[in-house]
């Protein structure tokens, strides 16, 4: 499957990742192909944050290939074509910045030091903006913005970078129904200029159609790779932990210890 | 003798010409200080700085560069620490902070030297800054300034999400290197005017000062290095001209102004940031059935007082708990 496409966006052959010596991911294999848009699902704790994490070169794989349009992730260095959103509740930071400026800092992967920025700077910057509907509000303060717009800030600073590569870890986190919908209209835009997107959701919500092929993790491996499910196959068969498929008090958050074996068993 | 025969001396140009710089270059890496949430890094280098100063009075060097090099090796430590110790960060902090106050006291106590000594560079001296020390501090500004002025679009991005700069291809940690000397270096520079236990006001004060009234991040960094440059020359001045009747400190004088100044301008911050979420654009959703008041006494309009707020191509006024937005003869609840 993998050798189909050498120079595909994402290549990952036979990867595991490991923390702190304990394996999380474990033998995985997938690709991206240009142009696609994969969904990534899986329980909390399946590994999806970490795989992300491992494409990114945010964290070092212990075994296997890791692949950037036909890199390896050790010797790429043409970083401004991965365009990264990562997990974050909020675009605001210590001090205040305006939406323009937070989208701005997504160039300073192709900005020269110590140059001014150019007119192609800010061209991308607004067609960023537009990309994701906030070009009224680019003079607002990000910490004005709901959270969901804040998610759109967030991607259109990916965007700003102009990448060839999308790779969005939970956008949709939290994030309201017309948010949600405003955030799959952007990815859609960006879909239909053929940009390929790697996408972590735990809902896939409005962003449904736009699914060509859909991931599911479970507990470090990957369980499925093929076409879209609909989140209620994906949540039923693979997703026990979604709180909202669960019936009342079936879920106390405390750790369930079945005997004294099962625990053993758990703690090794 | 009055204030302005104080301008011709010589002690006093020179501290002011050193309080001028230090006003712009603290506020100015402060900024990133504050982005990053780490407003006390500089409190700590400062502690650890006076380690520096002493080992200057012991072998006889300029304590100036000896607590620039202390400062950074400091500065880089606590980096470390920051960076690899995730849980109790700020406790190794803290045990460095102490490490470097208790170090330089009793280095200073060895070398032969007194308190008082030491005291000019605690809380900042009139008299102590030498032509040398003008010269140092100029230039040790001007390098603070111009890295962190023009590396701003990077540190900007690097201290508001480490994660994404790093994917778009920063080294981060080279970065994060870069602030925390250069938040040593501005530390030993502003030693001289406000003294190393005060100096970390003069780079966060300014910044929460600036960022009650502005809205960009440009707009706070700018406005802080005002902020700075105002207290900093200001508070020398006053304390100038109070040194007629009581014994002042610069310092002490420095940072209050700067305190006084964000007193000032929190009330309007207050105001800014409430009228800003009161006048937030209501979500334009797909309508819940609405309904109508049956009669209302008053007519909404542009001089009512009620905040107009916007919500989608009309606008709600918000009185007593409503959202009404005019229909015809009546209004909605929207």
């Amino acid at each position: 499957m993998t050798s189909s496409d050498p120079a595909a966006p994402v290549v990952l052959h036979q990867v595991s990742v490991a923390i702190g010596g304990r394996p999380i991911l474990r033998d995985v294999d997938l690709a991206v192909h240009s142009g696609e848009v994969v969904t990534l699902l899986g329980p909390n704790g399946s590994g999806k944050s970490t795989l992300v994490r491992a494409v990114t070169g945010l964290l070092p794989h212990s075994r296997g290939t890791v692949r950037l349009f036909g890199t390896p992730i050790e010797d790429f260095r043409d970083w401004p074509r991965l365009g990264f959103v990562p997990q974050r509740s909020s675009a605001a930071g210590g001090v205040p910045a305006t939406v323009r400026e937070v989208v701005a800092s997504g160039r300073v992967g192709r900005r020269r030091l110590l140059r001014p920025s150019r007119a192609a700077d800010r061209r991308a910057v607004q067609s960023a903006l537009e990309v994701v509907g906030l070009a009224d509000r680019a003079a607002f303060g990000v910490s004005q913005l709901s959270g969901g717009q804040q998610q759109r800030v967030l991607i259109a600073r990916a965007l700003a970078g102009e990448p060839d590569l999308l790779v969005l870890d939970e956008p949709t986190a939290g994030v309201d129904l017309p948010n949600q919908q405003a955030l799959a209209d952007a990815l859609g835009r960006l879909k239909g200029r053929g940009a390929t997107i790697l996408l972590v959701a735990h809902e896939i919500g409005p962003m449904m159609p736009l699914i060509d092929r859909t991931v599911v993790m479970r507990d470090g491996r990957v369980a499925y790779d093929g076409p879209p499910l609909t989140q209620e196959v994906a949540s039923h068969t693979h997703h026990p932990h979604d709180h909202t498929h669960e019936g009342p008090g079936g879920h106390d958050h405390a750790p369930h210890v079945a005997s004294p074996l099962d625990f053993e068993r758990r703690a090794r | 003798m009055g204030l302005l025969d104080l301008f011709s001396y010589e002690f006093m140009q020179r501290a002011l010409l050193a309080a001028f710089v230090t006003g712009l270059a603290a506020p100015a890496i402060g900024t990133f200080l504050v982005q990053r949430r780490l407003a006390l890094l500089g409190d700590g280098i400062g502690h650890v700085a006076v380690t520096g100063v002493a080992l200057g009075l012991l072998t006889g060097t300029s304590p100036t560069w000896t607590a620039v090099l202390v400062a950074v090796l400091g500065a880089v430590l606590m980096e470390l620490i920051r960076e690899r110790g995730h849980t109790n960060g700020d406790v190794a902090l803290a045990l460095l902070f102490y490490g470097g106050l208790a170090g330089g006291l009793l280095i200073t106590g060895i070398a032969g030297e007194g308190a008082a000594t030491l005291q000019a560079f605690l809380f900042g001296s009139l008299n102590a800054i030498s032509v040398e020390d003008v010269w140092s501090t100029i230039l040790l500004s001007v390098v603070v300034l111009v890295v962190a002025l023009g590396l701003s679009p990077q540190l900007f991005a690097v201290a508001s999400d480490p994660e994404f700069a790093r994917v778009a291809g920063l080294r981060v940690r080279a970065y994060n290197l870069l602030i925390a000397v250069l938040a040593a270096v501005s530390i030993t520079v502003a030693m001289r005017t406000v003294g190393l236990l005060l100096v970390s006001a003069l780079m966060v004060v300014p910044v929460a000062t600036s960022q009650q009234v502005a809205r960009s991040f440009r707009t706070t960094l700018l406005g802080a290095m005002l902020m700075g440059c105002v207290a900093a020359v200001g508070g020398l001045v006053l304390s100038a001209a109070l040194s007629f009747r009581v014994t002042v400190a610069p310092g002490p004088t420095i940072v209050l102004l700067a305190l006084a100044m964000f007193t000032a301008t929190w009330p309007l911050g207050v105001w800014l940031r409430r009228r800003s979420r009161l006048m937030a654009p209501f979500p334009e959703v797909t309508a819940t059935p609405h309904r109508s008041t049956d009669e209302h006494p008053h007519e909404h309009g542009e001089t009512c007082g009620h905040p107009a707020v916007p919500h989608g191509d009309h606008v709600d006024y918000v009185h007593d708990g409503h959202r009404h937005a005019a229909h015809g003869e009546h209004y909605d609840e929207h």
